[in-house]
């Protein structure tokens, strides 16, 4: 799933490693959701909203919309 | 894989266990050396080195459940899925094979050998798939 994972990381100037810490969970994992390779449950979405204050749709882009979009 | 605290734990737990495997064994090949079991106790010595082996499985199920990392709990599924799906084909095939007389037949415990080479080509796929993420 396509995602600003990587673009928010950035703005807070944190490493992968750092976030990872952030999430509990490893840096692999951040990398997997970060390019796309591994969808988040939900509750782990919802760890990710909370820590970067933000709507889960505001993070991760709805595979539906998207190809809407691309329609 | 990723060093989890699960993973540490996991680790442990095949290493003792297969250090009593290593003790069960040798024990066991002594007592059918010197013939010193029969019967009963015979099946039951003989069945003792399989049993770390089937705690391996079961550690391998605990991590499963302990392992708090989503992702890499996924890794070790799709690994352990590959190795499933390595091991039925193998002895599907060897099956067969062995069928119509055109192998030898091969000891049981060659498919636990072939399904732990099934849990290193998963590793490998992963790798291969996932990228930096893979392992």
């Amino acid at each position: 799933m396509e995602n600003r994972l990587r673009v928010l990381r950035a703005e807070r100037a944190w490493s992968q490693q750092e976030l990872a810490e952030r999430l509990e969970v490893s840096r692999q994992s951040v990398n997997a959701i970060e390019t796309g390779k591994y969808d988040p449950s939900l509750p782990l979405a919802f760890r990710i909203a909370e820590l970067f204050e933000l709507p889960i749709e505001e993070i991760f882009v709805s595979p539906a919309r998207r190809s809407s979009k691309a329609i | 894989m990723v060093r989890t605290l699960a993973w540490k734990r996991y680790n442990w737990r095949v290493i003792w266990l297969t250090l009593l495997y290593a003790v069960f064994l040798i024990g066991a090949t002594y007592c059918f050396k010197l013939k010193l079991v029969t019967g009963l106790i015979a099946y039951a010595v003989a069945s003792l080195p399989a049993l770390p082996i089937v705690g391996i499985f079961l550690a391998m199920g605990r991590y499963l459940v302990e392992e708090q990392d989503e992702y890499v709990r996924m890794l070790m599924v799709r690994q352990i899925l590959w190795a499933s799906g390595v091991v039925l084909s193998l002895a599907t095939v060897w099956g067969f094979l062995d069928s119509f007389d055109l192998v030898g037949h091969a000891d049981g415990y060659y498919i636990v050998i072939a399904w732990f080479f099934g849990l290193g080509v998963g590793g490998i796929v992963n790798k291969y798939t996932l990228g930096e993420a893979g392992c």
